[in-house]
């Protein structure tokens, strides 16, 4: 195994432990946990999140992601009339409808949110985890959104981007959930056969089952500084290998020298990133293939034939009939 | 293997007793006991059983050889058929050899090895679900565990032949579901299928992996609750007891299964399999949808934009 030697950007990086939350302070003030600097609520929405100091990636709502990611911070919402249920009558410490209330309190759906936009002017269909929603687990509704927001790239015939940022598989649904991972899988494929990209943007953290299905199949992969990217946690592998885990495991840098991203991008330029790669995606209108063309790729080279002469023996078959004028022809 | 008459009216039969109330209580935990029996019959026991003659390949051609995955061509009713499962060990050693049926990344790219071939032959492809999760490690996360997972997922779910998933013990997290994205899933009577293994759920829920028993019931992972959820497609039933007291007589129920279920995936062109099988998964789920019109719908598309663009 490649071990990266100690450099200074290891020791930055040891500063901000993935479960390290920014600690709240009096009023709409915040500091940053690596640097500690303190900003207002403003500074904050204004730097989508990021500490202008030394570039400390905050968790960022997926409401907020879309208005910083689209034109004009106007966007469509897709799937939003859906809405969890308790399919299991799971209680762990908590019920989950108490779970699903609290969390729906705090002014957010579901742990997804998709919608239609345009960024530097093309189209797209955007799905947002939110990792302020349980953890941004993903259970049946994300699996449902999801799988309509790449039905409506589909029908757009444009590329569906995601920004992931999860724990995992939504535990309260139980193998519900679970199966999520293949629905996510079977919109992929849909977009596979229609031909349209999709790009990921791996946020912090994005773990479990999410990294294990769709945020793991991008076609272009982005990764947040200093976002966890991993199928079991640092914790979780601690515990059952008593292995010693790199300050840096799985982190987006590594990842990167793993070979398991294209780019880490940081989120203040991730809308023109984005824009330019769609720009760079994007494909003029693609003729439709003549019958003939098909008959003679499928090696059909009789039928091909046939198929070449049908307008014009059709157009001679009418000028008989009507008695027209082969220099009247074409409609 | 004779080719019983009675056959798939049974399997029916049992199906549908098991469309019954949810099992509750201890009864999980038995079940979960019975899953993970370790005389219960493996992929390679009942490999031996239904089809005795059979190639392993081995190694991803990319890195290793996994040995908590088995895969291979094996003859199957007089024509070639792709098996794989996960395997686990049976004594201590065996049970260090296979990692304890939890594979890493080489593991499931030896599993799309088998697929591509299965993909170029048209071989029905059988996967035979038997973990308690993929291998947490570092080596296997910087050698691409969740990547593997995703792309076995997807490699499957492309499969031109038919495709059957039996979960045969415990089939836990995405581990398992690798090899589960089929025409048919099914599970052996008192096999479970779980988003997490009821002790890698205590650690998460409660902190606490000695709260097993209590995750097991909160999971409720049983073949006839997975049944009603729809994740399964029916339940093969085991030998009383369970598979591991009469081996053979579960081999052979999991062959009745098999024969019919393999008949009728058959009779569809390549192009319905497809269509039929991504349904299949798109439809599974549980979630509740507000009419149009709806007051919290209007609230909150009415919201003005949180940030605002920077
Ligand atoms: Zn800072």
């Amino acid at each position: 195994m490649a071990r990266r030697p100690i450099s200074i950007s290891i020791d930055r990086l040891r500063g901000r432990a993935p479960a390290q939350k920014p600690a709240k302070l009096p009023g709409d003030e915040r500091s940053c946990p690596r640097c500690e600097t303190h900003f207002s609520a403003q500074e904050f929405a204004r730097n989508v999140g990021v500490c202008a100091a030394c570039g400390h990636h905050f968790p960022l709502g997926a409401r907020a992601r879309l208005d910083h990611m689209a034109d004009g911070g106007r966007w469509t919402p897709i799937g939003e009339e859906l809405r969890a249920i308790d399919p299991l009558q799971f209680v762990d410490l908590q019920p989950y409808p108490e779970r699903i209330r609290s969390a729906e309190a705090k002014g957010n759906t579901e742990a997804l949110v998709c919608g239609e936009l345009a960024i530097s002017g093309q189209t797209c269909v955007a799905a947002i985890m939110d990792f302020g929603f349980l953890g941004g687990s993903m259970g049946s509704v994300v699996g449902e959104r999801f799988a309509r927001a790449a039905d409506r790239a589909v029908e757009l015939g444009c590329p569906l981007i995601t920004v992931t940022s999860s724990g995992g598989a939504r535990m309260q649904e139980g193998v519900l959930a679970l199966m999520q991972m293949a629905k996510s899988i079977v919109s992929l494929d849909e977009l596979n056969d229609a031909g349209l990209p999709f790009i990921v943007v791996l946020a912090h953290p994005t773990t479990g089952g999410v990294w294990a299905s769709f945020a793991s199949l991008g076609d272009i992969t982005y990764a947040e500084p200093g976002a966890l990217i991993a199928f079991s946690g640092p914790r979780v592998i601690e515990q059952t290998t008593r292995e010693k885990l790199p300050s840096d495991f799985g982190l987006a840098e590594r990842q990167l020298e793993h070979g398991h991203v294209d780019s880490v991008v940081d989120r203040r330029e991730l809308p023109a990133r984005l824009g330019s790669l769609l720009r760079i995606l994007h494909q003029p209108p693609r003729p439709v293939p003549s019958l003939a063309g098909q008959l003679a790729a499928n090696g059909s080279e009789g039928a091909a034939r046939i198929a070449r002469a049908l307008p014009q023996l059709s157009r001679r078959l009418r000028d008989r009939v009507l008695g027209e004028g082969p220099q009247r022809g074409g409609q | 293997m004779s080719s019983p008459t009675r056959g798939p009216r049974f399997v029916r039969r049992i199906t549908q007793r098991f469309a019954g109330p949810e099992v509750e209580g201890g009864d999980v935990w038995d079940a979960i006991q019975l899953a993970r029996h370790q005389d219960r019959p493996y992929p390679l026991d009942y490999i031996g059983m239904l089809m005795p003659d059979f190639e392993e390949i081995h190694g991803d051609r990319l890195h290793g050889d996994d040995a908590a995955i088995v895969a291979g061509i094996g003859r199957y009713h007089d024509r070639p058929v792709a098996v794989i499962g996960h395997q686990k060990g049976r004594d201590a050693k065996d049970r260090a050899y296979r990692n304890f049926g939890m594979p890493g990344p080489e593991g499931y790219r030896k599993g799309m090895r088998l697929m591509e071939l299965a993909a170029k032959m048209r071989l029905p492809f059988i996967a035979l679900i038997d973990t308690p999760g993929a291998f947490p490690g570092a080596d296997a996360e910087e050698r691409g565990q969740g990547g593997a997972i995703a792309r076995s997922m997807l490699t499957m779910l492309r499969l031109p032949a038919p495709t059957v998933a039996v979960v045969i013990g415990e089939g836990s997290s995405g581990g398992a579901l690798a090899l589960g994205v089929a025409d048919r899933v099914v599970m052996l009577e008192n096999s479970t299928y779980s988003v997490i293994s009821p002790e890698g759920g205590a650690a998460i829920l409660w902190r606490d992996a000695g709260k097993a028993k209590l995750a097991a019931q909160a999971f409720k992972p049983t073949a006839a609750n997975c049944y009603r959820w729809g994740v399964a497609d029916a339940v093969v039933p085991e030998p009383h007891g369970g598979a591991h007291t009469n081996p053979e007589e579960a081999a052979r129920q999991l062959d009745v299964y098999l024969t019919r279920t393999l008949r009728e995936l058959d009779a569809l062109s390549v192009a319905d399999r497809r269509r039929i099988r991504r349904d299949r998964f798109r439809r599974i789920g549980a979630q509740r949808e507000l009419p149009p019109d709806s007051s919290a719908l209007m609230a909150q598309s009415a919201e003005s934009p949180s940030g605002g663009a920077a």
